[in-house]
């Protein structure tokens, strides 16, 4: 009779399924999983020492591309640890347009992981789909900060700029004839904040085509239903926060328990699961996204009645307008200062947490009262996620593990850092 | 919030005695400071008593303090800083252990208490070379495969020791010292007290 043994399986580091660059160890008997080891750290980049040598502003830029999905809400979490440990008061505008596209990029989030979470698991349309609705909120990153991406835009003490008064179009091309432009534009014609008002009316009816197409899917269901179950206890032993934490059935959300800018003034729910799988998980992140549109509505209502300033005025902190700059002395230096020297921002410590899209996303920050940080830690939710990738795979097959890493919904910049 | 962080600070120095060295708060965040022999009994005690009820562990942070103000320190160089959530009471703190062996840092592990910590202190180990006495699989994980030292100490240089590059005649990847000469664009300044007025 044939020897039967256990075997070892090398999953990665290039995989389609591993989101980026993961290689899994995994000790199989037969099909089933018995042990799976994380091999994590090939995109180490070494952020956290990089800022050691970098003054305040210029490791912002670095935060966009931690969790290279949800650009804005990294940056939002280093701004708050900034303004924490310096005392500096944000304008209530800028505070409203953080969290609007801090929203919005819970949603940007939250379509990439539906698509890739979806296209592991046998379902090609949904990416398609998700990419569509994307397309447009990118378009809005692009407007207000110049990039699709890596956007810069949160500044300690407020954003970078204002919302631009009008979103950019479509130009005539050999591929688009007129009329397709002239279709392509309609929604643009107005300001940023139309577009998203516009945005925000028709993305409920997309989620409901993406409810349709997976909710009641019989093989959705197979491939999610009593997978990964993670019970509340060991969720919280486990350091799970955001979805993962709601899908086992706890109700928490930094969004609503530790309030940061102005989510007290927001009205939304928390969406929770009840038995802690992936198909739990798979619609508190649907709901989330129905939410997050909520907040956006009640952002662009506020931001459409209220102008103001978007940057403090605490010219330590945040540089001088161009136009005060060349006309007055005392502006001048400031302005050198800070692009020469950077913020000094007092002795201390500070830790600030945002609720990201993927779980609570902490930066904790040292000074010494330098111009750079004397040490710079960012808790990412994803890292304390994929740690307990070995306890929800153990005992499932092996195609089970890929249906487990999509719905941590890892990403590799904000792990390896 | 303020009187909250002393109700807060009052029961964790009452419930833990004398096992809190030194309890400070500032801009609303509490930090305690515990000796490293006392680290698992303080932290199951931080874990499991009603008042406090700390079930998450957030966070634990290698320290290297040995550069700290450009002074020379006096104290221990390595500490390692846990964070810690109370989803009870919507609670946070701050626990510091002091590392005593410069030169040897060991820490008691806290992943049976918390098993996320699992992975932070393979973290930390990685990147300050603290060890984690009781930690069941202490291997490095951000660093490279056979990596030698610890790359977040402040006395490893920015640039590193060695770099990667094909060579053609060996068919084969190599490491080589490294060939870039560090630089610094923007010099690290400590103003004085009230500088500028």
């Amino acid at each position: 009779m044939a020897d039967i043994r256990n075997y070892t399986l090398n999953f990665g580091p290039q995989h389609p399924a591993a989101h980026g660059v993961l290689r899994l160890v995994l000790e199989l008997d037969g099909e089933v999983v018995q042990r799976a080891d994380p091999h994590i750290g090939l995109l180490h980049r070494g952020t956290e020492k990089l800022a050691e040598s970098k003054t305040y502003i210029q490791s912002l830029p670095y935060m966009d591309r931690l969790d290279y999905v949800s650009m804005m809400c990294n940056e939002h979490a280093y701004c708050l640890a900034i303004e924490k440990l310096a005392g500096i008061d944000v304008p209530e505008r800028a505070q409203y347009i953080r969290v609007m596209f801090a929203e919005i990029t819970r949603i940007l989030n939250h379509l990439l992981w539906i698509g890739a979470h979806s296209i592991d698991i046998g379902a090609m349309t949904m990416f398609l789909y998700a990419f569509r609705e994307r397309e447009d909120l990118m378009d809005c990153y692009e407007a207000v900060s110049g990039a699709r991406l890596h956007a810069a835009y949160f500044r300690p003490g407020g954003v970078y700029r204002d919302l631009p008064d009008s979103m950019p179009q479509y130009k005539a091309s050999k591929i688009r004839n007129a009329k397709e432009i002239a279709r392509l534009n309609e929604t643009r014609k107005g300001s940023m904040l139309d577009f998203i008002e516009d945005f925000t009316n028709r993305f409920p009816a997309c989620v409901d085509d993406y409810e349709t197409l997976l909710t009641d899917n019989r093989i959705w269901k197979q491939r999610t239903v009593g997978i990964g179950v993670v019970t509340p206890e060991r969720a919280k032993n486990l350091g799970m926060t955001g979805p993962m934490l709601r899908g086992s059935g706890i109700a928490w959300d930094l969004r609503k328990m530790q309030p940061y800018d102005v989510y007290d003034r927001m009205e939304f729910d928390i969406p929770v699961g009840v038995t802690g799988d992936c198909y739990d998980r798979y619609l508190v992140r649907v709901e989330e996204m129905r939410q997050s549109n909520r907040i956006i509505q009640q952002c662009v209502k506020w931001l459409k009645a209220n102008p103001g300033p978007v940057i403090t005025d605490n010219h330590k902190f945040a540089p001088p307008s161009r136009e005060d700059m060349k006309s007055n002395m005392e502006e001048l230096i400031h302005h050198f200062k800070l692009f020469t020297e950077g913020m000094h921002v007092p002795e201390g410590e500070a830790y600030a947490a945002v609720e990201h899209p993927k779980g609570e996303f902490g930066i904790y920050l040292v000074s010494d009262g330098a111009n750079k940080p004397y040490r710079l830690k960012i808790r990412a939710p994803g890292y304390a996620h994929l740690a307990s990738l070995d306890e929800m795979s153990r005992g499932h097959m092996i195609a089970d593990v890929v249906a487990i890493i999509g719905t941590q919904d890892v990403v590799f910049g904000e792990i390896d850092r | 919030m303020a009187s909250r962080m002393e109700v807060l600070k009052s029961a964790v120095e009452r419930v833990l005695g004398d096992k809190v060295v030194s309890a400070k708060i500032a801009l609303g965040e509490l930090t305690i400071v515990c000796k490293s022999v006392n680290v698992t009994e303080a932290m199951t005690t931080l874990r499991d008593h009603p008042e406090l009820a700390f079930e998450q562990c957030i966070d634990v942070c290698g320290m290297d303090y040995s550069t700290y103000q450009d002074q020379p320190q006096d104290g221990p160089r390595f500490a390692v800083v846990y964070h810690l959530l109370s989803l009870t009471h919507n609670t946070r703190l701050r626990v510091r252990v002091f590392a005593e062996d410069d030169d040897f840092p060991v820490v008691p592990s806290v992943v049976e208490i918390w098993n996320t910590a699992n992975w932070f202190e393979r973290e930390a180990f990685d990147l300050f070379g603290i060890i984690f006495e009781g930690h069941p699989d202490l291997r490095r994980i951000l660093t490279d495969y056979g990596f030698v030292g610890h790359p977040f100490r402040k006395d490893f240089p920015l640039s590193g020791h060695v770099e990667m590059r094909y060579d053609a005649a060996q068919q084969r990847v190599i490491y080589q010292p490294v060939t870039i000469e560090p630089r610094e664009i923007t010099p690290r300044i400590i103003r004085e007290e009230n500088y500028g007025g």
